[in-house]
């Protein structure tokens, strides 16, 4: 079926469309060139278009193993080529299967490129996906509806979950704001077994638990949607060694008097050079954010900056300047992108071996 | 760190063989201007003139010298450097600098050596430490072991299993190595292995043919930041050195798991070998299972470099020469977006395809089946949004005849035909596998046959679906634009949609189907871009705004081929930097990664296209040019002449009818006529009958050639009937469109001369006599600037036809013109009315830059305009000899005797205040190391046995002893010179070619005798000579020379000099 995408300053893509009634979303856009299914399900991205700047999708097939969520919370897909042939001896099916299996409309045989320059130049915006025949006024009436919000709470395990066994050196509480399925099982590796908890979830009830160390998950969205999770954080400083990632970097920053920003088109994808200003080194990180923390609004709080993007120059990491407090905006877990900087969960690990 | 005023020394990688190309031109001149950047001060040493790289302005200090550790400690000595950088020339920089090292002369002279260490570079290129070290940081290595005996390492292989891989160890593109399948072959390989080892030592390995081969370029620098500028994947799976393979990028059929788990162990590899630049590392990947096996590391730029700049558009020479230095990746800026910095790794939003140039066209015997040592001597990149296009636009790129995936000769094979066929892995494999889908093979069994991913042959079929639909459909607007999504030529959518290409033409344009262009930005799109480097797509959005109404497209010459060198490289570059001097825009289209023309910086806008007419008009439309420039590209861009005038195209400078002038025969006939100056007489036939009579006429011996040639492809001297008759029969196939050429064959001394004329008169930078006498291709000759030989009543008359030739012909630009003089009277053989291969050597020397004044001719200007000397320019107070360089070694089965047929692949120039020093250096930056004394085996024709016995005599006195052949051992014998006489081939045991095995024999003089079959004793034991690595001489002329110059320097103390060409020109 033909398709197309509108975005809000009215620009139209077209391309062939698999799916059925139009979608609206924020549209955005990630540059890595492998991990398609990793980003699909991603829930991070609940609620977004996704367009991936490389054009050959699909050409691997997909994996159950490599998901990292039970299922897609993303809006849509917009790819260049879709594969219909995958090659790979994990393969399990075709990429189109997988979308239509979670009902994820993609529009294809897209210039990606051309989508991609109008995000950059004009900032992510909302948009749709639909079929070509789609009266204008359904696609107006679309554009006109608000974003939707809120979407950590709709991503949120609905109940505590527990991983890992009694052995472990440490027990990790996890504050699920949307958690990757690859953060859990870094954390398990690195050695901790988890307790994970709602979003919504109060301080004492995570204390309560008696863990180690506390960490705070990637997300979707705003940080300013759930100003529950920044009081709860709030609370934890300093009663245990905490680690936030992403979403959890951002939610640590507003609970400690900081503020956070929306990026012009964000940071996606697997090649983003972060320094780590601890040591002088760079390291090629995978990102996905399309929010930052302030670096001026740190000034007058306990944390410092210790990752700095050297692209844009914005606050990739920080820690308090006494407490066993550290966050990072990036994804150490990858899958996808790079696996560098692992070491930032030795680095949590030291911090619970000295406890608070 | 004060960087003023201190020099460092760069090594380049001297003559191009195959192995090392241009790409080391491209990194050298990028290390170059890089290190200038931050202030130091360049000492370059190269032995090729027909660079880039050894350009006056590229350096500080330039010196076209021998890479040879006797040079190079002069070198060091002269200048005092206080560092060196070798890992941006090749195989040949890294090694000279180990042996720098080796001999005491770093430490001797306080030189530092810059980026990688010495150690690491052992732990990398040593098999031996290589492994072990790969064992301790855990990273897998295939079953191996090293020998320096034969009997063991086939005893080895046999305890592991066949097949086998054998690899020499420190020779460049795998040369010696191979696979052996059983004892016998696993014998004879590592035989020739050991021998052609410097260090005598193989790796015998498990062989992991048939696995996906994936490659990694990583950058680290002095901090330990590392990253990954591009991964690559080859269609050919292991098995094919990958400098024969076609590669794509990046990788496409390994998911995340599998391209971080390859990423972070090259990240591994690298931090443990402590590199300090930029390092290639190559894989095995199991395709059942995750298993891989390292199995390579060079730790230095290389092709595979070359193609990953050019491939993101990460300049990796450039960061590679600063981050040896010391400075770390996240202090140097990233050139494309000129925001972010060079710490990143590369993002593609396209599809890269490399395909490899082999040079099988111009030695029809060679074996063609491709293994583990390169025998390509070039290579082609292109780009597109699918894979699909930029295979295709890669095929049509080769300049080979084909423009498409499609190869005529297998059309009407039998599917058991096809199936036979695709067994065998050689050059036309891809075509086979696209014939064997057409003729309904499934994609499955071509798998199972070829071991190539299913993805890819998926890919093709994706192209042989096209072809089916444009024939059953003709041109439905859905298939028409599938096809040029696919990058199709209107030209091939007519072949299948049994149409015409206006008609094509006429019906996308009424879809709209118009090509766009898009930015390489090493981002995908992410930050805007600054650098002007472009590719076709058929998508939604054009992103690049035309330079405007000052442009002008200068025609690149495609890949490296023998013939059709880095000399072509020099010159485009040379006109675009003129355009740009003159005040205009300038506009490259090339498609040959390993060059410096393809680099961003070159021109003001570079498209990354093939040299098509179709491809080629759609950037003309796109830009509208005040004109496109084709005499600076070679064949390549001055066949584009004709065409694209027709297409109402505005050619600069010479004009194409003056271009068909001087290469229809009967037409420049006309003109030499007409301007009262001789040529060698000839006729012009077109089929075998008028060929047998016209010998009648002419009387043998004759040349034979067919029209528009390059580099005498296809190019025989004949002596009789009979040899015109194979010839006509196996060599061309003449006909009303493709007549041969038939001419006189001269005795004499070829002469050439490159000119600059703006049609009212001639500049001569100078005239170059040819050592080897006429009937040896002048691209194989050496050659010596000023004339030696040559009074001055024939340089003067020299001048003259040149002059009135140029003027006759209206050339407005370059014109090469070949003489020979034979009998005392100067003939006329050939005009190019384009720049040929000497130009950079003779703008080198007589500090004439002819392309830059060419261009400005081109541009309107006139010779007074520009101040250039009329006539011959003023003699030069020195002298320069070019000798050529051959790659035979990598060659199997090919003749390596000097002929009308050009092979060889680079050259080296020599450069002194004598004759003799010039020469001595040429021959000696050939590499051709010819021994003081020892035993010279001669055997030569009956027509050469008076001249060569005088060579004897000449070679008995500096202490050789002689071996000879039957029928020249006893004439000479019988001339008083003393020989032993060996048997000949089919004469038995103990014959000549045993002596050579037995390496009783170091050096070989030995002359053709007709018809070139290679059952003959004389081309086995040529073979067998380049097999052994025993120099050997085809040529009386060669022969003459060599012996000068090992008798000047026998006379001599072991001392040389060296140069600059700064100094040289100042004279």
């Amino acid at each position: 079926m033909k398709g197309k995408l509108v975005l809000a300053d009215g620009s139209v893509f077209e391309g062939l469309y698999l799916g059925g009634a139009p979608v609206l979303g924020e549209v955005v856009f990630n540059t890595g060139m492998t991990g398609y299914q990793e980003i699909l399900t991603d829930p991070s991205y609940a609620d977004q278009i996704i367009t991936l700047t490389y054009p050959l999708i699909g050409n691997y097939g997909v994996y159950k193993e490599i998901a990292q969520a039970s299922k897609p919370y993303a809006r849509g897909m917009i790819v260049g080529e879709l594969c219909t042939f995958p090659s790979n001896w994990q393969n399990e099916g075709t990429f189109e299967e997988y979308m239509r299996t979670f009902g994820i409309p993609c529009l294809y045989d897209v210039d990606t490129r051309a989508v991609t320059r109008t995000i950059r130049d004009h900032g992510v915006m909302k948009g749709i996906i639909c079929p070509l025949d789609t009266p204008e006024e359904t696609i107006k009436n679309l554009l006109d509806q608000p974003l939707p919000r809120n979407q950590i709470m709709n991503v949120t395990t609905k109940w505590e979950g527990f991983r890992g066994d009694e052995s472990a050196d440490f027990h990790v509480a996890v504050y699920d704001f949307g958690v990757k399925e690859n953060i859990l099982r870094s954390l398990q590796a690195a050695g901790c077994r988890l307790t994970i908890f709602p979003a919504d979830t109060k301080a004492e009830t995570v204390l309560a638990a008696k863990p180690d160390g506390i960490f705070l998950s990637n997300g979707p969205g705003d940080p300013k949607d759930v100003p529950f999770a920044q009081e709860e954080i709030k609370k934890l400083i300093g009663k245990k060694p905490i680690f936030g990632i992403c979403m959890g970097h951002q939610l640590l920053a507003l609970a400690m008097g900081g503020d956070t920003f929306k990026l012009r088109f964000g940071h996606r994808g697997s090649n983003h050079p972060v320094k780590d200003l601890r040591t002088g080194r760079v390291y090629i990180t995978s990102q996905n954010h399309g929010y930052a923390v302030d670096e001026a609004s740190l000034a007058h709080t306990d944390m410092e900056v210790t990752h700095r993007s050297v692209n844009d120059g914005t606050v990739e990491g920080m820690h308090h300047k006494t407490l066993p407090v550290m966050s990072i905006q990036y994804h150490p877990e990858a899958s996808p992108g790079p696996t560098d900087n692992l070491y930032l969960f030795d680095e949590f690990k030291d911090m619970m071996r000295k406890g608070c | 760190m004060e960087t003023k005023g201190k020099k460092i020394l760069v090594i380049g990688s001297g003559p191009i063989i195959i192995g090392q190309a241009a790409e080391f031109d491209y990194a050298g001149t990028q290390a170059c201007r890089s290190l200038r950047e931050e202030g130091y001060e360049v000492v370059l040493v190269n032995s090729n003139p027909a660079t880039i790289m050894t350009d006056e302005d590229i350096a500080d200090r330039v010196y076209i010298e021998p890479i040879s550790v006797e040079f190079i400690t002069e070198v060091i000595r002269k200048e005092r450097p206080y560092g060196l950088l070798a890992t941006l020339g090749g195989q040949v920089g890294l090694n000279m600098a180990v042996e720098l090292s080796n001999q005491g002369v770093l430490d001797k002279y306080n030189v530092k050596l810059l980026g990688t260490s010495l150690e690491a570079i052992k732990q990398a290129e040593d098999r031996e430490l290589f492994k072990e070290a790969m064992k301790r940081i855990g990273q897998p290595v295939p079953e191996s072991d090293i020998f320096s005996d034969v009997d063991k390492a086939v005893e080895f292989a046999g305890s592991i299993g066949y097949p086998i891989i054998i690899r020499p160890a420190y020779t460049l593109g795998g040369t010696g190595g191979g696979i052996a399948h059983n004892e016998e072959e696993m014998y004879m390989i590592a035989l020739r292995g050991i021998k052609l080892s410097p260090i005598h030592q193989i790796l015998v390995e498990r062989s992991v043919a048939g696995w996906k081969e994936i490659e990694y370029e990583v950058m680290r620098d002095s901090a330990d930041n590392c990253i990954i500028v591009c991964n690559m994947e080859n269609i050919d799976p292991v098995g094919v050195h990958t400098g024969d393979s076609i590669v794509v990028a990046p990788s496409q059929t390994l998911n995340d798991i599998q391209y971080q788990m390859l990423r972070t162990a090259s990240v591994n590899i690298i931090r443990y070998l402590e590199i300090e630049g930029g390092c290639n590392v190559q894989y095995a990947l199991d395709p059942n299972s995750n298993q891989y096996y390292v199995i390579e590391v060079n730790p230095r730029v290389s092709r595979s470099s070359a193609l990953a700049s050019k491939a993101t558009g990460y300049p990796i020479a450039k960061v590679a020469a600063k981050v040896a230095t010391g400075m770390t990746l996240d202090q140097i800026t990233n050139a494309v977006t000129g925001e972010t910095k060079a710490c990143f790794e590369p993002s593609l939003d396209y599809v890269v395809t490399k395909f490899p140039r082999w040079p099988f066209e111009k030695f029809n015997l060679a074996d063609r089946t491709l293994g583990t040592q390169m025998k390509a001597t070039g290579e082609v990149m292109a780009i597109d949004r699918t894979l699909e296009g930029s295979l295709l636009k890669a095929i049509r790129s080769l300049e080979i005849g084909l423009d498409h995936i499609a190869l005529k000769k297998i059309e009407h094979e039998t599917p058991e035909q096809l199936l036979e066929r695709l067994q065998l892995i050689d050059d036309e494999r891809i075509y086979v596998v696209a014939q064997a889908l057409r003729a309904g093979i499934s994609v499955e069994k071509i798998h199972y046959i070829t071991k190539i991913d299913l993805f890819f042959i998926n890919k093709i079929k994706n192209i042989v679906m096209v072809e089916r639909d444009l024939a059953e459909k003709g041109l439905d607007a859905d298939v028409l634009r599938r096809a040029k999504r696919y990058s199709f030529p209107d030209t091939v959518i007519a072949r299948y949609a049994k149409t015409t290409p206006e008609e094509v033409e006429k019906a996308r344009k009424a879809q709209g189907l118009m090509p766009t262009f898009k930015y390489v930005d090493t981002c995908a799109a992410e930050f805007e871009a600054h650098t002007p480097y472009y590719y076709s797509a058929y998508a939604k959005e054009d992103e690049v705004k035309p330079l405007g109404d000052k442009s002008v497209i200068v025609l690149g010459s495609g890949p490296i081929r023998i013939g059709q060198g880095v000399e072509f490289d020099y010159c485009s570059v040379h006109s675009s930097w003129a355009l740009r001097k003159a005040g205009m825009k300038s506009i490259i289209i090339n498609n040959n990664p390993e060059t410096v023309s393809t680099d961003f910086d070159t021109s003001d806008s570079l498209y990354f296209e093939p040299l098509t007419v179709d491809d080629v008009m759609e950037v003309v439309r796109k830009e509208n040019p005040v004109g496109v420039i084709a005499q600076f590209g070679g064949q390549t861009a001055i066949n584009l002449a004709g065409p694209l005038a027709q297409r109402g195209v505005k050619i600069l400078g010479t004009s194409v009818d003056s271009i068909d002038m001087a290469e229809d025969r009967e037409r420049f006939d006309e003109l030499l006529a007409k301007l009262g100056i001789p040529r060698p007489v000839g006729a012009l036939v077109t089929s075998h009958e008028e060929a047998i009579a016209a010998a009648k006429k002419l009387n043998y011996p004759l040349i034979v050639r067919p029209s528009y040639v390059l580099g005498g492809r296809a190019m025989e001297i004949v002596y009789n009937d009979k040899e015109l008759d194979t010839y006509m029969k196996e060599a061309v196939v003449a006909s009303k469109d493709h007549p041969v050429l038939i001419d006189r064959y001269m005795v004499g001394m070829e002469v050439e001369v490159d000119a600059i004329s703006d049609g009212g008169d001639v500049c001569i930078p100078g005239i170059m006599e040819q050592i080897e006498r006429a009937g040896v291709h002048s691209g194989d000759s050496m050659a010596v600037y000023p004339p030696q030989h040559l009074s001055k009543d024939i340089q003067e008359q020299i001048v003259d036809y040149t002059k009135r030739i140029a003027c006759g012909l209206h050339v407005k630009g370059i014109v090469n013109i070949q003489y020979i003089v034979a009998n005392g009277e100067l003939n006329v053989i050939e005009v190019n009315p384009r720049s040929s291969r000497t130009v950079p050597f003779i703008s080198k020397v007589t500090g004439i830059n002819m392309i830059e004044m060419a261009t400005r001719i081109s541009l309107g200007a006139s010779l007074k305009d520009l101040g250039l000397p009329l006539g011959l320019a003023l003699q030069r107070p020195y002298v320069a000899v070019k000798a050529p360089v051959f790659s035979f070694s990598k060659m199997g089965l090919v003749e390596i005797a000097l002929g009308p047929e050009m092979k060889s692949t680079g050259e080296v120039m020599g450069i002194g205040h004598t004759y003799a020093d010039a020469l001595f250096k040429a021959v000696n930056g050939a590499n051709m190391r010819i021994p003081e004394k020892g035993q010279i085996l001669i055997t030569v024709a009956d027509r050469d046995k008076e001249e060569a016995s005088q060579l004897a005599k000449g070679f008995i006195d500096l202490g050789y002893h002689i071996q000879a052949t039957g029928g020249t051992g006893k004439y000479f014998k019988d001339h008083g010179i003393d020989c032993t006489i060996v048997n000949k081939i089919h004469e038995g045991k103990d014959n000549c070619a045993d002596h050579v095995r037995q390496g009783n024999v170091d050096l070989m003089l030995n002359t053709l005798t007709y018809g070139k079959r290679p059952e003959r004793d004389g081309f086995q034991l040529r073979r067998l000579a380049v097999e052994m690595g025993v120099p050997c001489l085809t040529s009386l002329d060669t022969a003459r020379e060599v012996l000068r110059v090992v008798a000047s320097r026998a006379q001599e103390e072991n001392n040389v000099s060296v140069e600059a060409m700064q100094d040289f020109n100042k004279e």
